[in-house]
């Protein structure tokens, strides 16, 4: 391995820039003349709109413009879109009620955006804000599903009867039936999944800038997809066409689907430059941030493992309500479907799956995929159902899962769940995990503990999911609008040195430092000359972005794709120079050798004869040495992982110590180990997070109560250890890198395995985040129920 | 409009500025140094800590007029000579970050931190971070980074 190669601890590229306070997020940039943009929030959760004044707002000082929905409407500029149709158990299509990008005449959550106010500074065009005078007919809202879904709800959208979003199935009913009726033993569990904020660091912003000479319109944007963006602002919201519109995604901090999204302050804020023909900036505070972007989870289930008298399992049965909040958005579809349905056989070769979801509007922000997106919730379901089955049934859960893996050579296995599982070796993870965690000596650890007055727990999940978000035809065949293939260009320069353009897009991950890598590795040319281009729609091809843990295994696939066209194109025009064959000529490390001879050319050299072709075969190829690929995987990649939790629980505050936290990944090939464990490690903390401090809440009246840092816990750096985290890893056969990802796996295995840990401390089922005061309660139960 | 002088990475500067303008605000948007970020409304998230005489504050929660004479430092007064401070070296060294966001509010209170306590064990570095969240790194990363940084600045 080359120090710098694939596979190497190469340090990031991008850091220098953000350690200096060089890094350029949206809101570091100003456009000349830009004013101000400020959105007026709805204060109310369901409300109809009788009317809205503007009038003492446009004459405040300052004040540029007010607008309204009907100024929207009056351009034909449309709100938000979902991007995946869900065919319903009746054959039906899912409901998707159409939005506009300012409230019109109802509103739907706490903090549905009502009128923008754009002024010469921020302040004024707050201060501008609080003239604007809403007459609202505040009703009362609707925020638990189970409520939504009654027959007295109110109705949040008149196209959609009974707040019924989709209600959807997968899996064999009738051959799961059969396996219930036969079962020796029946576990069941209710799980409620918690719903989460996101709270990416850097909230959304955005820049609208009008070039009246050219007519061209440039959103600079908080994008984890800026080419996705363009495409939807163009052809949904009415702000194309697309060859008139540059979509710029900057720096980026932080994202985990939040931004994967357009949202309604994005398209009014760059329909409002073009209106006024001036820039406008509008940045998201974090108030905003909490009411307005995408939550995550938020699920309800009852599920059901049927189980033979030795543990085998015969049969799982899972019916889960979804909330969607509002209204619909790209994913919001998609992520309790498909992106949730298909990892319910989990690790296991249960013969019969059953699943059924029913998603649910309410009146809360709406809910969209967040890191992990549907498969946390797959996994969470599964895990705490086979770990309680262990229970029930007194056996080791290790013992039970192993009993039940789908075997190594069994691969690729196709799942009653519709996908087909590509490679895994999931008795070696468990192993490995077993090693790591010292599962043998927890015994004599949780009798260390209870001499000190505390109860300890260890908590397992053998875990795997989908991602690598492709193939196209399989997600157009499942309702996905667009395609799902990855763009890359490099470009060789006539130098020596290469610049790559990639249509996908860091907001973290280190693509500039990994897709460095991989051109170095396969082209030779030393890693300092590989510069990396991503989030300019003007400059780097079509592409779909970073989402789903798509970026190594979907973007890395398209640039070694690229590459190997580039040494192919190189190879004859080295073969000419060379006055040989160009299949007697050899390639290794960006040089080409006339096999059995000691004449070569480098790939630098090739370069340079490309483009000053005075000596070139211009019959056989053309100048210049510049390709581009696309690639489009035949599969999803299935990353899996056995992760460890170990705590300790003071029974009497209910605190919760986490003792150990390791987890054994398979994330297929790894192109930068370095950057594999920081990722992993960032999924700890939200899966963690999830399982011990995170919880959003709504009162009755829809009223966000954790809107802010001080009332949503969000994970400090003292909640934990320091992790474990290792791979054993089976190459992903479908790309030519044989990557899995890693973006999402550690916030998919740990909440469950952080919950089951609790529960194996306190002896008791209990719903997540593990507080304190619950599993204080918890316990406070259990003592009265043994009384 | 009042005006305020204060010296920010050694140079004097002074500007106009409302009453109620932050001195985060002045910092990126008077003096054009965007390396001090905002990632909240309430004072938690630590994304904007600077040094003011010597000491880490969020420039969040500080006028821009308190600052008046100060010193200032940012994180674009870090590197001397386009060399890293050694804990912006040890944040890359050892990876502490991805995003980048949180980055410079990192750094600046980490190297108040070393200022206060040269040896810091894990458990405090984690404890003073207590003020400044990340979302990507898990922190794991920047607390190896702290403490790496603290036995080179040893020596
Ligand atoms: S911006 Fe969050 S603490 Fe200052
Ligand atoms: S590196 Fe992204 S928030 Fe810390």
């Amino acid at each position: 391995m080359a120090e710098s190669g694939i596979g190497a601890s190469v340090r990031r590229k991008e850091d220098n820039r953000f350690l200096t306070g060089k890094g350029r997020y949206t809101d570091d940039i100003n456009r000349h003349g830009q004013a101000y943009a400020y959105f007026l929030l709805s204060p109310h959760a369901r409300a109809k709109i009788n009317g809205i004044d503007t009038s003492a707002a446009k004459q405040a000082p300052g004040v540029v413009g007010v607008f309204t929905a009907a100024d929207l409407a009056a351009d034909g500029v449309g709100g938000p879109i979902c991007g995946w149709v869900v065919t319903q158990k009746n054959g039906e299509p899912h409901k998707s009620p159409a939005v506009s990008a300012l409230a019109s005449d109802r509103i739907n959550f706490a903090g549905e955006q009502v009128a923008v106010v754009v002024a010469e500074t921020l302040t004024q065009a707050k201060d501008a804000a609080e003239l604007i005078e809403v007459d609202y007919d505040v009703q009362q809202a609707v925020t638990k599903m189970k409520d939504s879904l009654s027959s007295s709800a109110p109705q949040l959208h008149d196209d959609v009867p009974g707040n019924l979003c989709f209600d959807w199935e997968i899996g064999d009913k009738a051959a799961t039936d059969a396996a219930f009726a036969n079962a020796h033993h029946v576990t069941k569990i209710d799980i409620l999944n918690n719903r989460l904020i996101p709270n990416a660091m850097e909230t959304r912003a955005a820049i609208g800038d009008y070039d009246s000479g050219t007519e061209t319109m440039t959103l600079y944007t908080t994008s984890q997809n800026p080419h996705v963006a363009r495409l939807v602002l163009a052809a949904f919201m009415g702000l194309g066409p697309e060859n008139k519109l540059r979509v710029v995604a900057p720096d980026v901090g932080g994202g985990f689907g939040s931004k994967i999204y357009v949202y309604r302050d994005e398209i009014v804020t760059l329909w409002a430059a073009k209106k006024l023909d001036r820039p406008v900036k509008w940045v998201a505070d974090r108030s905003a941030a909490f009411l307005t972007d995408a939550h995550g989870r938020d699920h309800d289930t009852h599920a059901e493992l049927a189980v033979d008298k030795d543990g085998t399992f015969l049969g799982l049965r899972v019916s889960t309500l979804a909330n969607v909040g509002a209204h619909n958005q790209i994913f919001s579809t998609a992520t309790p479907s498909y992106l949730y349905g298909c990892l319910l056989a989990g690790q296991y070769k249960t013969p019969a799956v059953y699943g059924e979801v029913k998603t649910v509007f309410t009146n809360t922000a709406p809910v969209d995929a967040y890191r992990g997106a549907g498969r946390p919730e797959a996994t969470f379901v599964v895990e705490r159902l086979v770990d309680k089955t262990a229970r029930e049934l007194g056996m080791d859960a290790t013992d039970l899962r192993r009993k039940n893996f789908i075997p190594k050579d069994q691969f690729p296995y196709q799942s009653p769940c519709l996908v087909q599982y590509d490679s895994g070796d999931f008795n070696l993870l468990l192993d490995r995990a077993k090693e790591v965690i010292d599962y043998d000596g927890f015994a004599a650890r949780r009798q260390e503990s209870a001499a000190r007055g505390k109860l300890r727990g260890l908590g397992l999940s053998c875990w795997i999911e989908a991602c690598g978000l492709a193939p196209s035809a399989v997600v157009g065949a499942l309702g996905g609008g667009v395609g799902q293939w990855e763009s890359a260009n490099i470009k060789f320069n006539p130098t020596g040195s290469v610049t790559v353009f990639t249509g996908s897009h860091s907001h973290g991950q280190g693509h500039e430092t990994v897709y460095a890598q991989i051109v170095s590795d396969q082209l030779g040319v030393p890693f300092d000359s590989v510069e990396v281009v991503h989030g300019d729609t003007a400059v780097v091809p079509f592409g779909m972005g970073t989402y789903g843990s798509r970026s190594g295994p979907v973007g890395g696939g398209a640039i070694y794709k690229a590459a190997q066209k580039i040494i192919e194109k190189g190879r004859k025009v080295a073969a000419h120079l060379l006055e040989a064959s160009a299949e007697d000529l050899e390639y290794a490390d960006g040089t080409y050798t006339v096999a059995g001879t000691d004449r070569t050319k480098t790939l630098a050299e090739v370069a340079f004869a490309a483009y000053v072709p005075h000596n070139y075969p211009l019959d056989e190829v053309e100048p210049g040495l510049d390709e581009t690929a696309f690639f489009d995987p035949a599969n999803f990649t299935f990353p899996s992982g056995a992760y460890f939790a170990e705590v300790e629980v003071d029974p009497d505050t209910g605190h919760v110590t986490i003792m150990n936290m390791i987890g054994i990944d398979d994330v297929g090939t790894v192109m930068n180990p370095m950057i594999v464990h920081g990722q992993l490690h960032g999924g700890f903390a939200q899966g963690i997070g999830q399982a011990l401090y995170e919880q959003c809440v709504y009162d009755e009246n829809g009223q966000l109560i954790t809107g802010s840092l001080m009332d949503y816990c969000m994970p400090r750096a003292d909640n934990f250890p320091m992790f474990t985290t290792e791979e054993t890893n089976q190459p992903c056969p479908h790309n030519p890198l044989g990557v899995k990802g890693c973006g999402e796996a550690g916030a998919i295995g740990s909440p469950v395995a952080m919950l089951n840990a609790v529960v194996d401390a306190i002896g008791t089922d209990i719903d997540m985040p593990a507080t304190p005061e619950k599993v204080w309660r918890a316990l406070q139960s259990r003592a009265q129920a043994a009384e | 409009m009042p005006s305020v002088s204060m010296t920010v990475n050694g140079k004097a500067v002074t500007g106009e500025v409302e009453g109620r303008t932050l001195l985060v605000e002045f910092l990126r948007q008077n003096l054009n140094l965007t390396g001090t970020h905002v990632g909240c409304d309430t004072s938690q998230c630590g994304a904007c800590v600077v040094h003011v005489n010597g000491k880490s504050v969020k420039s969040c929660t500080t006028l821009a007029l308190q600052a008046e004479g100060a010193e200032v430092s940012t994180i674009e007064g870090m590197a001397t000579n386009g060399d890293l401070h050694p804990i912006q070296a040890a944040f890359k060294e050892h990876h502490g970050l991805q995003c980048g966001f949180c980055t410079p509010g990192m750094v600046m209170s980490a190297a108040d931190l070393l200022q206060q306590n040269q040896d810091p064990s894990e458990t405090e570095v984690r404890e003073w971070l207590e003020g400044n969240i990340c979302r990507c790194t898990g922190y794991q990363n920047i607390v190896k980074a702290i403490q790496a940084a603290s036995q080179e600045m040893k020596g």
